[in-house]
């Protein structure tokens, strides 16, 4: 009895964080989609999105649920920013040229943060409501573990809704396939990239909240580990992939969790479970478990 | 309608287009030939934005009172003042279901700003049925109402060829520009392309510019005809005048 409650603590930690990784995965999937760009400032995207709550919480006279709201709506217009100033210009130079401005963009967000919000640690601002104890049997699980999935799940519908029934969904996925041929038929380009970015920021952010509600303590460089981890799950479901992107999500999440529960001498490689999870993904199946085939556009 | 006027394209070295000039006139079917290299697409990536030209102007005049020159505009506001073409290898959105392909095309014409789309205001609503249902209509004109859910790539060529004129004219163009629409087809779908291009031609009260090697299709539907060599405009005239014109044949056929 106590085993099986125990392995369901662990299943219901692992599909909480897995949900976390799913959220910001989405963010590198959609965009690798649409530019073929690997946007690795992402995950620093993700640390704006904490901060900008954080201080929304606690400087401001705005109940915690509206800046639950209007903060992600704020780093999702920074994703806007960060692609008109760090991608756009360079749109149509050599992928690489691209990649080495999003890990310059990674390292400055990075950096601005610490001259900013300053290097010391700080405390999320869980609200009460989230942070209560339930007992469930023999285990006591915080309530949050059951509300990430559950908003992630939301939020997935959503998108797929968005993604599938909706104009600007549709231009996207066409976007996605062929570019030139999407412009020609009047879809303009711009303004669905910065849709594509503004959404992928925004759901960083919420994952951010969520992070910070689970794990609350805010650094700087908070971002960093979450975003290679995630960007980690987009390869392994096959990068560009939504589905994919979720799937990879779980599948680390949980995959992290069960190592540390099940054997805990390994618990020092936590992280490295991940990397070398990508290293196997690429060499059996380089295209991730929904990819398509590799086509090399040239 | 459309008025070429000095236009030179060149990459690099290479001359794609010199000095080309033409003009159609609102209502015509106009043909462009010429052998391979000849920098036919070249003019159509041109005139729809693609490229920017080297020197030249094109001034597209939908109704012959505004006059916009094309240089310089972007492919999709090309696209919005009325200006869509078709592709010399099929280039629809081949994971896209047949109807959603056509559905891209009626993209641009949407009012609708993003709020009323996600909140399923009334007039958005009204406004999809109606763009849902001339998508379904031009299927009907194609004949694919039947495989409307169905992957574009999964459908047989001559029908992609269709397909891609359907997704065309859903942008609602007043000029349509075809690449080659018979490309790959025998004698038999040659003739109803034939047929199929004077009829949207009437309906939708288009102007035609239209690049293609079969010379019976040319021949038969084009009013006016320029012959491409070498990126030089060599001739143009009406197909009586063309077929008789000895630069033409001798760029056909080489000097003997």
């Amino acid at each position: 009895m106590g085993d099986v409650s125990i392995f369901l603590q662990h299943l219901t930690n692992g599909i909480s964080l897995g949900s976390l990784y799913a959220l910001i995965a989405i963010g590198y999937t959609m965009v690798y989609g649409i530019l073929r760009l690997i946007n690795f400032a992402h995950g620093d995207i993700f640390m704006l999105g904490v901060y900008l709550t954080y201080y929304g919480v606690v400087y401001t006279a705005l109940p915690w649920w509206l800046v639950f709201l209007l903060a992600p709506v704020l780093t999702g217009l920074i994703g806007i920013l960060l692609e008109r100033v760090a991608y756009k210009p360079l749109r149509g130079s050599a992928r690489i040229t691209i990649l080495i401005s999003a890990i310059g963009a990674s390292f400055l967000l990075q950096n601005l943060g610490i001259v900013i919000f300053g290097g010391r640690p700080r405390a999320f601002p869980v609200p009460q409501m989230l942070n209560r104890v339930i007992r469930l049997g023999g285990v006591s699980i915080n309530i949050v573990t059951f509300i990430i999935p559950a908003v992630t799940i939301l939020l997935l519908i959503a998108l797929t809704y968005f993604t599938t029934r909706t104009k600007t969904g549709l231009a996207m996925r066409a976007l996605s396939k062929d570019y030139e041929t999407a412009s020609l038929m009047g879809i303009d380009i711009n303004k669905i990239i910065s849709i594509t970015f503004f959404m992928g920021s925004f759901l960083a952010a919420i994952g951010g909240i969520l992070w910070g509600s689970r794990y609350p303590q805010l650094m700087p460089l908070m971002g960093s580990m979450p975003g290679l981890k995630s960007f980690i799950a987009a390869v392994v479901g096959g990068i560009g992939n939504i589905t994919g992107a979720v799937m990879g999500g779980f599948i680390l999440g949980l995959g992290e969790i069960m190592l540390v529960a099940f054997l805990p001498r390994l618990s020092g490689y936590r992280d490295a479970f991940a990397f070398v999870l990508l290293i196997i993904i690429l060499l059996v199946k380089p295209s991730g478990l929904m990819g398509d085939k590799v086509t090399e556009k040239v | 309608m459309l008025k070429i006027e000095n236009l030179h394209m060149r990459f690099g070295g290479v001359v794609a287009c010199n000095n080309f000039n033409a003009e159609i006139e609102k209502g015509q079917i106009v043909g462009l030939i010429g052998p391979n290299g000849a920098g036919k697409t070249t003019i159509f990536n041109v005139i729809t934005g693609v490229y920017r030209p080297t020197a030249g102007q094109i001034i597209f005049s939908p109704t012959g009172k505004e006059q916009h020159p094309l240089a310089g505009l972007s492919p999709d506001t090309i696209a919005k003042l009325g200006v869509c073409r078709t592709f010399q290898n099929i280039r629809l959105f081949g994971e896209l279901s047949v109807l959603e392909n056509v559905f891209i095309g009626n993209h641009l014409r949407v009012k609708s700003d993003v709020f009323s789309t996600v909140l399923r205001l009334p007039h958005y609503v009204a406004e999809e049925k109606k763009l849902y249902e001339k998508s379904l209509y031009l299927l009907e004109k194609i004949g694919l109402q039947d495989t409307r859910d169905e992957k574009a790539s999964s459908l047989p060529y001559g029908m992609q060829r269709r397909l891609e004129i359907a997704r065309a004219l859903a942008t609602n163009p007043t000029l349509l520009l075809l690449d080659e629409p018979a490309a790959g087809m025998n004698p038999q779908e040659t003739r109803e392309l034939i047929q199929f291009i004077r009829e949207i031609k009437q309906e939708f009260d288009l102007t035609i510019f239209l690049i293609e090697h079969h010379m019976d299709v040319i021949m038969e539907i084009s009013e006016k005809i320029y012959v491409l060599d070498h990126g030089v405009l060599i001739a143009e005239g009406n197909p009586h005048e063309i077929q008789s014109n000895e630069k033409v044949v001798e760029a056909y056929l080489g000097v003997g």
